[in-house]
């Protein structure tokens, strides 16, 4: 099994770019939500 | 998107994906001359074709916003530029480790990997303009017109391979009797495995940029009253 730990490599450094990708855009959208929450909650007390 | 219906897609990318690999890994025949190192292939290249697809998508955008002026236009550039280089990193990044048991070394300066890795620089520095910009609508138009400017060197890309004499292999998806079909099958699965996930990808980014939008209209309204 020549060059298996390359193959393994670049499926593992492939998947991972796009694992830490898809968290990150989630993370950043849910930290974004919790802004609009507070937004909306200091609006409606404002009111 | 409702939850259950992102959870679904989600999921189905996940088989898909998990499909492509395991047909990649124990289905697709072993190349006579590469070996095993020659499984690197289903994604590589799809990659490389799907970062192409996402920089289409985002000229596309581009140019809907510069005739339109419609926020979400910009929203879809903006999302398939990230996505698209994303997968461009992946490239970048496979291309080396299949490159250096393939040809003895990890980079060489030919037309398809130079046009690539500037492809890769141009689309960085997109979304490092995007930060410089602070009104959404300015930010918009001028990253609309860098981003028609520097499509250009997508069909720079595809074509090096058919233009220029390069150390990366001529095409042999798109030709007949190029590839084996056993591995053309799994080319194919691999490709629309990775399609999905670039289109799951936008959708989540473009999602990130409609909550932005709303945060910066809260805000002002927060401001002025």
């Amino acid at each position: 099994m020549k060059n298996l730990g390359s193959l393994m490599a670049a499926y593992m450094i492939g998947w991972g770019v796009f694992f830490i990708y898809f968290v990150t855009v989630a993370r950043r959208t849910a930290d974004l939500r919790k802004v609009v929450e507070r937004l909306k909650q200091s609006l409606t007390r404002g009111k | 998107m409702k939850m259950t219906g992102k959870v679904l897609s989600a999921a189905a990318v996940v088989l898909l994906l998990g499909a492509s690999a395991y047909g990649a890994f124990f289905l697709a025949p072993t190349e006579l001359t590469m070996g095993i190192v020659q499984r690197i292939f289903y994604l590589h290249a799809p990659c490389g074709m799907t970062a192409l697809a996402a920089f289409i998508v985002c000229f596309v955008g581009n140019l809907g916003f510069l005739f339109k002026r419609e926020a979400k236009w910009d929203w879809l550039a903006v999302s398939s530029a990230e996505v698209g280089l994303a997968f461009c990193t992946v490239v970048l990044l496979t291309g080396p480790i299949w490159a250096k048991p393939a040809w003895g070394v990890y980079w060489a300066w030919d037309a398809r990997l130079t046009s690539t890795l500037v492809l890769w620089l141009l689309y960085l520095s997109y979304l490092i303009l995007r930060t410089m910009v602070e009104d959404p609508d300015r930010r918009a138009l001028i990253s609309s017109f860098y981003g028609v400017f520097i499509f250009l060197d997508v069909p720079l890309v595809y074509g090096s391979i058919w233009w220029w004499r390069t150390q990366h292999p001529q095409p042999v998806v798109f030709t007949s009797g190029g590839l084996n079909p056993e591995m053309r099958k799994i080319f194919y699965l691999s490709w629309l495995s990775l399609m999905a996930l670039m289109v799951l990808l936008v959708r989540q980014r473009y999602e990130l940029e409609d909550v932005r939008a709303e945060a910066q209209t809260l805000a002002q309204e927060a401001e002025a009253g």
